[in-house]
C-alpha cells in the first residue's frame, strides 16, 4: 500500500459499500488520491467501477461509508455538492443534449436560472482559452449532435474545466476512441496534471493504464484488491490482479478453411446519420474459419452487421451465398440461409424483457416445425428445446419460465448463444458477443464459437476488442468509415499495424503513406 | 369570386385572431411541458377548469384580471397534480394525461351544478371589451384584425415573444430544453430534472388554464358544457405543427383559426347552398392535418419527450 502525502491528499474514499439487492457492487472499497496524480482504476465489467464513481459524483447513494473532497465530507446523492467541491465527471454515456450547442451545453447549470440572457461572448472566451490550454479542439458554437463521438467527449471534458474541476473522472473514455485520439486524451490529461489536477481514470485496457496512470487501483466483485504504484507492476501482474486467476488463452486449433458460404462483392449500403455505410466491401467469409472484424466502433460495423443479417440490401454490388446471389434478401431469407445472428446489444434487439425464457428461445424458430404446425404453436416442444439450451450452454436460471430481464448479461448471453448455436448454422454472425461479460462467461462464449468453427461453420466475429480479434481469428480484417482491408492471415500483422489500419490509413484511395 | 372577398374583409381576419387566442395561451402551455420532455394530456380539462374558473371568480364579483389569476391558479393545481404523477412518481404520461381529462371535465361540471343548482341558461359576465391601440388599429385590414382585439388576444401575443425569449435566451430556457432533451446533462450539471419538469408542467398547465379562461371571458361570455370542444386536442397537433418553436406554433394556430373562420363565412355563400355543411365543418381538420404532414417532416421532437427520469437509473 503506497501512503499519500496527507496534505496533498484531494480526495478521500472511505470504506465505500453499496449494494444492489443480494449482488455487492462495492465492497467497503477505500483509498485517497494526491494532487496531481493519475490513479487508473482497473477492474473488469462488472467489478463496480462505475457504480464506485457514481457514488462519488452523488448519482448513487452509498450505503456505507463517505466520500471526503478537499477534507470536507461530501453530502451523498447530490451532484450538484460534487461539483461545486471541484469534481468533474465524463461519463462513459455522454450526458449531452444533442439539439443545442457545444457552448450551451458547457454553460448549462452555471449560472444562476432565474436571470436574462447569459453571458455568451464571456463564456465562448472562456471556452476558447479552455480549448487552447487544454488542446481540446472544438467549435463552441456547433451542434452537439453533429460532433463526432471523440468530439463529443472533449465537450465533456470542457464541461468539467469550465466549472473550474479540480479533480476530473473519466470513465472509460477510450472505449470509443481510436489510438490516435486515445494519444491525444492523453495529451490532455498529462496537461490537466501539469495544471495542478487529479484524474481517476477507470479502464480496463492494461496498455492504457501503465501507458497514463502514476498509480492504479485494482477492484474485483466489488472489492478492492490491489492498490500499487504503476511503475512498480507489469502488465501481466496487472492482468492477474484483475481477473484473479492466470487466464489461459483460448486453446486455437489448425483451422480447416471450407467452401465460401457469403461472399461480398463490391457491396456499398447507405450511410445512417453518422454511422457510415459499407463502401465497396469485398469479403469471404469461409466455412472453418472464424473470420475477424476489427475496428473503433461506429466505422460501419452496424451496416455490415444488418446486411448479414438480412436487415439492410446491398444499395450497389453484390452479395452471394453458397448458391447464387439470393432475388430478395430480409431476415428470414438470412436465416432461410443459414445465417444465425448473435446480435450486438442483447437487450435490444437480442431478447424481448418481459417474456419468459421459452419464448425467447425460439424466438427466431417459432414459426418453423416442431415448433408450430399448421399455425398453432407447440409449447411443449419449445419447452423441451429451452431446456436442453439451459442444461448444455449452462444458463444459470430458476427456470424456463423466469422473465429473461431477470437474468444477468452472461446467462442471457448463453441462452442466445444455445438458440444460435443448437440450429447448427452454416454461418455465425457475432457481434460483440462478449461485450459485459464476466472472464468465466466470456471464456465459455469463446470455446463455443471455436466449437462452431471446427464444425464447419464460418464465423464473422465482430469487436472492438483487438486482444479478443487477434487471439481468435484465423482471417482478420479491419473496417474504417466503411471501408474493408484486405484478408490479413493469423499473426501476418502486428497490434501497432493493425492499429494503424483502424485509424484509416492504407485503405485504397489513401493518398498519403500510413 | 366569393372567397377572395371574405379573404380581404377586416373582419374575418378579426374573427381569425379572436379564434386563435386561446389555441395561442393553450398551445405555448403544452410546448413549455413537451419542451421539459413532459406531454400534457390533460390539456382538454385543464381548458375546461380555467374557462370555468376564471368565469365563476367574475361572476361571483372579482375582477377581470382576478379572473384571469383564478384560472391560472387552478390550471397550476392540476399541473401540480399531473407532474407530481408523471415526474417523480415516473407514471405513464399517456394514462396520467387522459385521467387528468376526464378528472377535471366531471369536476368542473360537478362544481358548476353545485355552485349554480337552479338554472338553466347560464348566467352571462361582463367580459373583457375589445380596446383599440391608437393609430396602429387605423391601419387597413392589419389594423382591425391585430389591434381592436380584446387585453387577452394582446397578452396571448406578448407570452408568445416571452416564452421564445426564456427559451432561448435565458439559463433557465437551457436548462428546460436540456431537461426535455437528455434529462442526464441536466442531472450531471447539478440541476433538478425534477423541479425543472415541476415548474414547466405547472406553468404550462396554468397558460392551458388561461386559454380556457379566454373562452368565458373574452369570446362567449359564459360558461357552457362542451364549449372546449377539443380545443385542447388541436393544440398538441399544433405543437408537432410548429415542431416545438413559439413562433411557428403560433403560425399554425392562425393558420387553423382562419380556416375555421373561413368555413363559416363560405357556407353562407352560394357555394353553402350546394355542399352539405358537414364538410364546411369538417375542412379546418382535413386541412390541418395536411399542413401537419407537411409540416412536421423536419420537426425536432424533444428526444426525452415521454421519457420519465429516474435518478441512479441508467
Amino acid at each position: 500500500m503506497t501512503k499519500t502525502d496527507e496534505a496533498q491528499v484531494v480526495l478521500r474514499l472511505s470504506s465505500i459499500t453499496k449494494r444492489f439487492g443480494k449482488l455487492t457492487a462495492n465492497d467497503a472499497i477505500s483509498f485517497d488520491l494526491a494532487k496531481g496524480e493519475v490513479i487508473a482504476l482497473l477492474g473488469e465489467n462488472g467489478a463496480g467501477k462505475t457504480t464506485l464513481m457514481n457514488i462519488l459524483f452523488g448519482h448513487y447513494t452509498a450505503d456505507e461509508g463517505e466520500v471526503e473532497v478537499f477534507g470536507q465530507r461530501l453530502p451523498p446523492s447530490q451532484p450538484k455538492a460534487a461539483l461545486q467541491a471541484g469534481v468533474g465527471m465524463v461519463h462513459q454515456h455522454f450526458t449531452l443534449a444533442d439539439n443545442m450547442t457545444v457552448l450551451e451545453n458547457i454553460v448549462l447549470g452555471t449560472e444562476p436560472l432565474w436571470r436574462m440572457g447569459f453571458g455568451r461572448s464571456a463564456a465562448r472566451r472562456r471556452i476558447l482559452a479552455l480549448v487552447e490550454d487544454y488542446g481540446l479542439r472544438v467549435d463552441p458554437d456547433a451542434t452537439v449532435g453533429s460532433l463526432t463521438v471523440g468530439e463529443r467527449q472533449r465537450v465533456e471534458i470542457l464541461k468539467a474545466l469550465y466549472r473550474d474541476a479540480r479533480i476530473l473522472i473519466l470513465d472509460e473514455p477510450t472505449a470509443v476512441l481510436t489510438p490516435q485520439e486515445t494519444e491525444d486524451l492523453f495529451a490532455t490529461m498529462r496537461k490537466a496534471v501539469a495544471h495542478g489536477l487529479s484524474v481517476i481514470f477507470i479502464s480496463h485496457k492494461l496498455h492504457e493504464v501503465t501507458a497514463i496512470s502514476s498509480r492504479v487501483v485494482v477492484l474485483r466483485h466489488g472489492k478492492l484488491v490491489a492498490e500499487a504504484r504503476t511503475a512498480d507492476l507489469d502488465r501481466h501482474q496487472l492482468a492477474q490482479m484483475m481477473v484473479g486467476a492466470e487466464v489461459p488463452p483460448p486453446a486455437v486449433r489448425e483451422a480447416a478453411p471450407g467452401e465460401v458460404l457469403v461472399a461480398l462483392e463490391g457491396v456499398s449500403t447507405p450511410d445512417r446519420g453518422a454511422a457510415p455505410g459499407l463502401k465497396s466491401a469485398n469479403m469471404a467469409l469461409r466455412g472453418g474459419q472464424i473470420i475477424g472484424m476489427a475496428g473503433v466502433s461506429g466505422n460501419g460495423q452496424a451496416a455490415l452487421a444488418d446486411l448479414i443479417g438480412g436487415l439492410i440490401a446491398p444499395a450497389s454490388g453484390r452479395l452471394r451465398l453458397k448458391d447464387g446471389v439470393p432475388s430478395d434478401w430480409s431476415p428470414r431469407a438470412a436465416l432461410a440461409a443459414g445465417i444465425a445472428r448473435i446480435p450486438e446489444d442483447r437487450h435490444k434487439t437480442g431478447t424481448i424483457a418481459d417474456f419468459d425464457l421459452t419464448e425467447n428461445a425460439v424466438l427466431e424458430l417459432y414459426a418453423k416445425p416442431p415448433f408450430s404446425r399448421r399455425g398453432w404453436m407447440d409449447w411443449g416442444a419449445a419447452r423441451d428445446f429451452t431446456q436442453k439450451v439451459i442444461e448444455r450452454y449452462d444458463v444459470r436460471c430458476p427456470g424456463a419460465e423466469t422473465r429473461i430481464r431477470l437474468l444477468s448479461g452472461g446467462n442471457m448471453q448463453k441462452l442466445i448463444l444455445g438458440r444460435v448455436l443448437e440450429t447448427a448454422p452454416d454461418v455465425v454472425l457475432a457481434n460483440q458477443p462478449v461485450r459485459g461479460l464476466d472472464i468465466g462467461a466470456l471464456t465459455y462464449v469463446h470455446e463455443q464459437l471455436l466449437a462452431a468453427r471446427d464444425r464447419g461453420a464460418a464465423v464473422l466475429l465482430i469487436s472492438e476488442d483487438l486482444d479478443e480479434i487477434t487471439a481468435l481469428s484465423d482471417v482478420i480484417h479491419v473496417i474504417s468509415e466503411g471501408r474493408l482491408s484486405p484478408a490479413f492471415g493469423r499473426g501476418e500483422l502486428t497490434t501497432a499495424e493493425l492499429g494503424v489500419w483502424m485509424a484509416g490509413h492504407g485503405f485504397e484511395g489513401e493518398t498519403h503513406a500510413a | 369570386m366569393e372567397i377572395i372577398d371574405i379573404l380581404i374583409s377586416a373582419s374575418f381576419w378579426t374573427a381569425a385572431i379572436r379564434i386563435a387566442s386561446p389555441l395561442i395561451f393553450a398551445a405555448l402551455g403544452e410546448l413549455v411541458c413537451e419542451r421539459a420532455g413532459v406531454l400534457n394530456l390533460g390539456i382538454e380539462g385543464i381548458m375546461v377548469v380555467g374557462a370555468f374558473a376564471g368565469w365563476m371568480a367574475v361572476y361571483l364579483g372579482g375582477g377581470l384580471w382576478l379572473g384571469v389569476a383564478v384560472a391560472m391558479a387552478s390550471g397550476m393545481l392540476f399541473g401540480l397534480l399531473h407532474g407530481t404523477l408523471t415526474v417523480p412518481f415516473g407514471l405513464s404520461q399517456h394514462v396520467v394525461g387522459l385521467g387528468i381529462t376526464l378528472l377535471a371535465t366531471s369536476l368542473t361540471y360537478y362544481c358548476y351544478r353545485l355552485a349554480l343548482p337552479e338554472v338553466t341558461s347560464p348566467p352571462k359576465i361582463e367580459a373583457f371589451q375589445p380596446f383599440e391601440i391608437p393609430l396602429l388599429s387605423d391601419i387597413p385590414l392589419v389594423g382591425p384584425a391585430l389591434f381592436s382585439q380584446t387585453p387577452l388576444t394582446y397578452l396571448a401575443f406578448v407570452l408568445v415573444i416571452v416564452v421564445t425569449v426564456v427559451l432561448y435566451r435565458t439559463p433557465l430556457g437551457l436548462a428546460l430544453r436540456a431537461a426535455g432533451e437528455n434529462p442526464a446533462a441536466v442531472e450531471a450539471q447539478g440541476l433538478s430534472v425534477t423541479a425543472i419538469r415541476m415548474g414547466a408542467v405547472m406553468v404550462g398547465s396554468g397558460l392551458m388554464a388561461v386559454g380556457g379562461a379566454f373562452l368565458t371571458m373574452s369570446a362567449f361570455n359564459s360558461f357552457f358544457f362542451e364549449m372546449v370542444n377539443g380545443r385542447g386536442w388541436i393544440c398538441i397537433a399544433l405543437v408537432v405543427f410548429g415542431s416545438w418553436r413559439p413562433g411557428k406554433t403560433l403560425l399554425g394556430a392562425v393558420l387553423f383559426a382562419a380556416f375555421d373562420a373561413l368555413q363559416i363565412r363560405v357556407q353562407q355563400t352560394s357555394l353553402g347552398a350546394d355542399i352539405p355543411y358537414q364538410i364546411f365543418l369538417m375542412a379546418p381538420y382535413i386541412l390541418s392535418i395536411l399542413a401537419l404532414v407537411i409540416m412536421s417532416r423536419r420537426a425536432q421532437v424533444p428526444a426525452a419527450l415521454m421519457v420519465p427520469f429516474n435518478k441512479g437509473e441508467r
